[in-house]
């Protein structure tokens, strides 16, 4: 845990078995089924997931930034500050998203309003959120953008976002993310769409924010490299579930659900032994049509026994802080 | 693997193997028009000079970031665009100064896989019209024998057959990969540009077509050109690889050579960027953190084109463009580092 934490009694974000349902017109389609996680000020928590898996789509809905309908939380309480998030009315939701909650989106480009300036949307949230004036918000906008390390700062402030590149635009993305000294910053692939060594620019600096600033991070990603370099901590999601929860080492050095360790065989890797033939995950995600009644990973399973078909897995402690939801947790498929 | 048996594996390449494709300092410039009269104002120089050799039956690696014109070289050796400057010769005939009408019955020997298997396949043709068109286009075989042909080539990428008569929304992004590898395999290529493959797929799926790739390779004496942004994915499937940074290829060597040692200061740098799925590795120490950006193809820098990133950069290297050059055998690189000969004085 990093230094510049401040000592809390309990976690800054809990969330226990949110589930949101889509009602489309081909049906329901169970996103995300009874997710529970809490987050810690001053940690950051890696959630990783292939499309689909529901990791977006849990983000979005403890805020409220799901369009409802189609969207609908069916069950779930998410507490921060003192406050259940689901049964909060609007304007104190919009007062808390972007001033205690932070967001960062994948897209630097689509994310930004291509007609203001940067310094315009810097200051927006001060403005609305702290109450500032123009000349105290373009102060401390000027401050934000050294923060984040980008260089005359004074100037850029009047520039748009067409003149910033990806990775530049993703730093003002993460410091009007940060207006607001928030206790949260959720992070949805964030470097998704940048180049790896625009990806490791932001990596550094997002490990070197978090020191100083001792806030909860959740940083949504698609890649382990990433979560390794980065997470305290890592929740696995696989077909709107939490899978496998674990922090970081443990979970790469003892993956106890048979998707995690299948994830983590199928990645090949810049350095050490170059494998011959990649392992493959066989079959498709499943589709989520309907809540599940069998474990969603039951398909490509290559350990799934009986049981797995006809009750839906729950998550249970294997090791201290490290759970799976999984009946077979650690089993090794039977040679040959 | 020890350098002398690489160095012995590149010498019984270059001995036995055959070059299939020959590519020697390849331009692609694009126009820029600007102002009231439209009139031309400069060039994107998207690839500027690039010259590199693909053996039969090997997969050649080509990596690098956004914008470093990858994509653009890989087009430009198939001739999809009319190139520059510069001589592409697929199986000893010269086709860079080709008319694309000539082209067209050459077109059957050389094929592409693109990136987005979304927006490469027409949503209003079934699987089977779009991969028995090139079928249509090249050959005279009749309505049967197309049909047994496209069973085929949905059995060799692992499509079921009875999704013929489907269209390209109901597949999943990995299958409608292989609708478009089995339309480029339908005539029997010897060479494939495979631009970014996998790229738009899930990590699950990754995995699944390029192990596809390997097999049809093997299975067909395929010849890859494989373009992608992930160096552990090309460290895989690549035989050799080649780096670009904006428009030139700074290094190429054999797989082993270029992940082991790598020589270019970009290539270090660009190795050491990859996040490593392994907390315990992750040290921070040894890691190079490129500063900056990538300058604008449109006004590269005065020398070498990495010299405003380069952790390692000289005067030289502001003021005379590095040669590309052989620092052992097979091993490419482009930087003043490794210069023998020559402009040592400084002139």
């Amino acid at each position: 845990m990093p230094d510049g934490a401040t000592p809390v009694t309990g976690p800054v974000l809990d969330v226990s078995g949110l589930k949101t349902v889509f009602n489309t017109r081909g049906g329901e389609v169970h996103a995300v089924n009874d997710v529970s996680f809490d987050l810690t000020a001053g940690e950051l928590l890696g959630v990783v997931g292939e499309s689909g898996s529901g990791k977006s789509v849990t983000m979005m809905s403890l805020i409220g930034l799901l369009p409802m309908p189609p969207a609908e939380i069916r069950a779930g309480r998410v507490s921060f500050d003192g406050l259940d998030l689901l049964n909060t009315d609007v304007e104190t939701l919009r007062a808390i998203r972007g001033g205690k909650i932070g967001f960062v989106f994948q897209d630097p480009m689509t994310s930004l309003n291509p007609t203001f300036t940067v310094g315009f949307q810097l200051a927006e949230p001060l403005r609305k959120h702290m109450g500032m004036n123009k000349r105290q918000a373009r102060v401390r906008a000027r401050e934000l953008l050294e923060l984040v390390g980008i260089p005359d700062a004074d100037q850029r402030l009047d520039d748009f976002p067409h003149q910033f590149s990806g990775g530049m635009r993703q730093r003002v993305m993460i410091a009007i993310a940060l207006a607001c000294d928030p206790q949260v910053l959720i992070a949805d692939e964030p470097t998704t769409a940048l180049d790896v060594t625009i990806q490791a620019q932001i990596l550094e600096l997002m490990k070197e924010l978090r020191t100083k600033l001792g806030m909860g991070v959740i940083w949504i990603t698609h890649d382990l490299g990433v979560i390794a370099g980065i997470a305290d901590r890592v929740l696995v999601m696989y077909g709107g579930q939490v899978v496998e929860q674990a922090p970081v080492r443990e979970l790469f050095e003892n993956p106890q659900h048979p998707y995690t360790r299948a994830l983590l065989e199928t990645i090949p890797s810049v350095s050490g032994e170059r494998e011959e033939r990649l392992t493959v995950i066989e079959g498709q995600p499943p589709i989520l049509g309907a809540a599940p009644t069998a474990c969603p990973f039951l398909d490509r399973c290559d350990v799934a026994t009986d049981r797995c078909a006809r009750e839906n897995p729950t998550r249970v402690e294997v090791a201290s802080g490290h759970d799976a939801a999984c009946f077979n947790p650690g089993a090794v498929p039977i040679a040959g | 693997m020890p350098p002398a048996l690489i160095r012995g594996l590149c010498q019984l390449l270059d001995n036995s193997a055959k070059k299939l494709v020959e590519v020697k300092d390849l331009k692609m410039h694009f126009p820029v028009y600007a102002g009231l009269f439209r009139r031309k104002v400069g060039d994107v120089k998207a690839v500027d000079g690039v010259s590199f050799d693909v053996y039969e039956g090997e997969t050649l690696g080509l990596v690098g970031e956004s914008g470093c014109g990858k994509s653009t070289c890989g087009r430009a050796v198939l001739r999809l665009y009319d190139i520059t400057n510069g001589s592409v010769k697929i199986n000893d005939i010269e086709i860079g100064e080709t008319p694309q009408s000539e082209l067209r019955p050459m077109r059957p020997e050389m094929q592409m896989v693109f990136q987005d298997p979304q927006a490469s396949l027409n949503p209003r043709m079934t699987v089977q019209a779009i991969i028995q068109e090139p079928l249509d286009e090249h050959t005279t075989l009749t309505k049967a024998e197309k049909a047994q042909k496209v069973g085929e080539l949905m059995d060799a990428v692992g499509l079921n057959r009875a999704f013929a008569k489907r269209y390209p929304q109901a597949f999943s992004g990995g299958q409608r990969q292989r609708i478009g590898i089995a339309r480029a395999l339908a005539l029997n290529p010897k060479f494939i540009v495979c631009d970014e493959p996998i790229a738009a797929l899930d990590v699950s799926i990754q995995a699944q077509v390029v192990n596809l790739l390997e097999d049809l390779q093997e299975q067909l004496g395929l010849t890859y050109l494989f373009i992608s942004h992930d160096l552990s994915m090309v460290r895989h499937i690549a035989d050799r690889v080649a780096v670009m940074y904006l428009g030139k290829v700074v290094e190429l060597a054999p797989r082993e050579a270029l992940y082991a040692t790598p020589k270019h200061p970009y290539t270090q740098a660009l190795l050491s960027a990859v996040p490593e799925p392994d907390p315990t590795k992750v040290t921070g120490a040894d890691r190079v953190v490129l500063t900056g950006d990538v300058p604008s193809p449109s006004n590269p820098p005065k020398g070498c084109n990495f010299c405003t990133r380069c952790p390692a950069v000289m005067d030289i290297c502001k003021q005379i463009e590095p040669t590309y050059q052989e620092l052992e055998p097979g091993h490419f690189v482009a930087c003043h580092l490794f210069e023998t000969t020559g402009e040592q004085g400084g002139s």
